[in-house]
């Protein structure tokens, strides 16, 4: 089969940008990743654009304002996995032999405050059963009460994450902080402060994906999967009203890395830096056990360890994570992958993982969506 | 309580006890809540209408101490999860919205909990557990 490449990457920075609109973000990185790949108008059969809240023919809007259109173009919704699903469908048509190119992009513009969707009910908004930082925090709570997890573990989280994201310019939080100052931070939801969660916020990303070329030296997209939830876990990113369990049921996050793993031919032991969704502290310290780097119950000792701090063992969210970079749904997983692929060519800088040649990155959020993605060099 | 509506219709019956309206799947004995038509376990359409416990145990919980998008109580409010003899776990409103008072395993009960008035000045409830043998 085909092996997919990718030809080039770009990122416009999260964060808050008044006046610039969603069109003008993805315009900025869908033209990045074009000129880094060399690709021109007609140089790509397909586009596939990643968004929740960009609107209808978000895609569309963007390429025409570069003029290229005429392939087709597909708008992507798979909640925080927008960005995963985009490229699995795109890598798929690849390995398919369908086309030759193809874009994938992301980008969002967050309404601001906690995020408003129509995932939910009228009558649930109403009677205060919308509130999805309080489905974070039973969860949180849970870890807490099962796996031994502290308050000053999450903020720990926190702390390595804000510390990784002071030395990423794309990321909308620079300024390294204290566990005191994380648990000081207002209370949203026991256990959670306001710090432990991730903002909503704006940006895009861009990847440019192709048929593989032998020798090319190029990352390789290895593996590009998304799966949704099985039913019956109460705590599960699709939020149901009621579950039967909280444990038995593989998450979505481990049916995507377990799918991913196989396609790839790796093991968790063969990463060499991970980019996970970390829309709460809780939910990093999840994704260790949910994406099998370490056993279930060793989330924290991998953490108090330092092995997913920088010069650790496996590094975990390099770029800072969403507590660094902030939320944009559509554009977070691309973001992840313009991390991941920057990082194994030896292009981040301050922040670079010595060394690196595999990566993951993991969204996981609305739905359920889970999407894995795993490259190499 | 006169003059009061639900938030949803079918979500409960009144009475002294109310009852959280679920149902039963006679393929996989799994409970379900709110009412499914289908299984969300096994797929099966073979599903009855059950009233459930008004009793459980606390499983899980915070508080929401800030509105979130088109709430129309109040503020701060309890949410947990409170699992009932039946197997089900229910995510669920709460009326203690003090976590240091609620600890894991306490015995909760249905109530019916004021939301806000409607702009019929109805009074609209939402099912809620409470710490049970309390006021």
């Amino acid at each position: 089969m085909t092996s997919v490449e990718v030809a080039g990457v770009a990122i416009h920075p999260f964060g808050r940008f008044e006046g610039v609109t969603t069109t003008e973000l993805g315009v900025a990185a869908v033209r990045g990743a074009l000129a880094e790949a060399g690709v021109g108008r007609g140089g790509f059969q397909a586009a596939f654009c990643a968004t929740a809240y960009g609107g209808v023919a978000c895609g569309h809007r963007i390429l025409g304002a570069l003029g290229m259109t005429g392939m087709p173009i597909v708008d992507v919704e798979a909640g925080c996995a927008s960005g995963g699903a985009a490229l699995m469908l795109a890598a798929g048509a690849i390995r398919a032999g369908q086309y030759e190119t193809v874009v994938v992009f992301g980008v969002e513009k967050m309404p601001k405050g906690v995020i408003r969707s129509s995932f939910f009910e009228p009558w649930q908004e109403e009677a205060g059963l919308a509130a999805t930082p309080a489905y974070f925090a039973l969860r949180a709570q849970r870890l807490m009460a099962t796996s031994g997890v502290t308050k000053e573990d999450l903020a720990a989280v926190v702390v390595k994450n804000r510390r990784q994201g002071a030395a990423n310019p794309d990321a909308m939080f620079r300024a390294e902080v204290s566990p005191a100052e994380v648990l000081a931070s207002r209370l949203i939801c026991e256990p959670l402060h306001l710090w432990m969660l991730c903002s909503p916020n704006e940006g895009a990303a861009a990847v440019v994906l192709r048929a593989g070329a032998p020798g090319s030296g190029r990352v390789r997209l290895d593996a590009a999967v998304l799966r949704s939830h099985l039913p019956g876990a109460v705590l599960s990113e699709s939020t149901p009203m009621a579950g039967l369990v909280d444990v038995d049921v593989p998450a979505p996050s481990t049916l995507a890395a377990d799918d991913a793993y196989r396609e790839a031919g790796i093991g968790p032991g063969d990463l060499d830096l991970v980019e996970c969704q970390d829309t709460d502290a809780a939910r990093e310290l999840l994704a260790y056990e949910e994406l099998r780097l370490c056993p279930p119950g060793g989330a924290t000792g991998l953490l108090a360890g330092g092995a997913t701090a920088m010069g650790g063992r496996l590094p975990v969210n390099p770029s800072g994570g969403l507590l660094s970079k902030g939320e944009p749904l559509g554009a977070s997983a691309l973001g992840q992958v313009v991390e991941v692929v920057r990082q194994l060519r030896g292009d981040a800088g301050q922040r670079q993982v010595e060394g690196a040649t595999v990566g993951l990155a993991h969204t996981v959020g609305r739905g359920a969506n889970a999407a894995v993605v795993i490259c190499s060099r | 309580m006169p003059h009061t509506v639900p938030v949803h219709d079918g979500l409960f019956v009144a009475g002294s006890p109310p009852r959280l309206l679920g149902s039963r799947c006679r393929a996989c004995t799994g409970h379900h809540f709110p009412r499914h038509r289908t299984c969300p376990y096994c797929a099966s359409d073979q599903v009855d209408e059950v009233e459930l416990s008004p009793t459980g145990t606390l499983w899980s919980w915070t508080a929401v101490t800030a509105a979130p998008p088109g709430y129309r109580g109040a503020v701060p409010y309890g949410f947990g999860v409170v699992e009932l003899p039946e197997g089900l776990r229910v995510v669920t409103r709460l009326t203690e919205s003090d976590p240091s008072r609620l600890r894991s395993g306490q015995a909760m009960e249905l109530v019916l909990d004021p939301l806000h008035l409607d702009g019929e000045g109805r009074q609209v409830v939402v099912p809620a557990f409470a710490p049970a043998g309390g006021p």
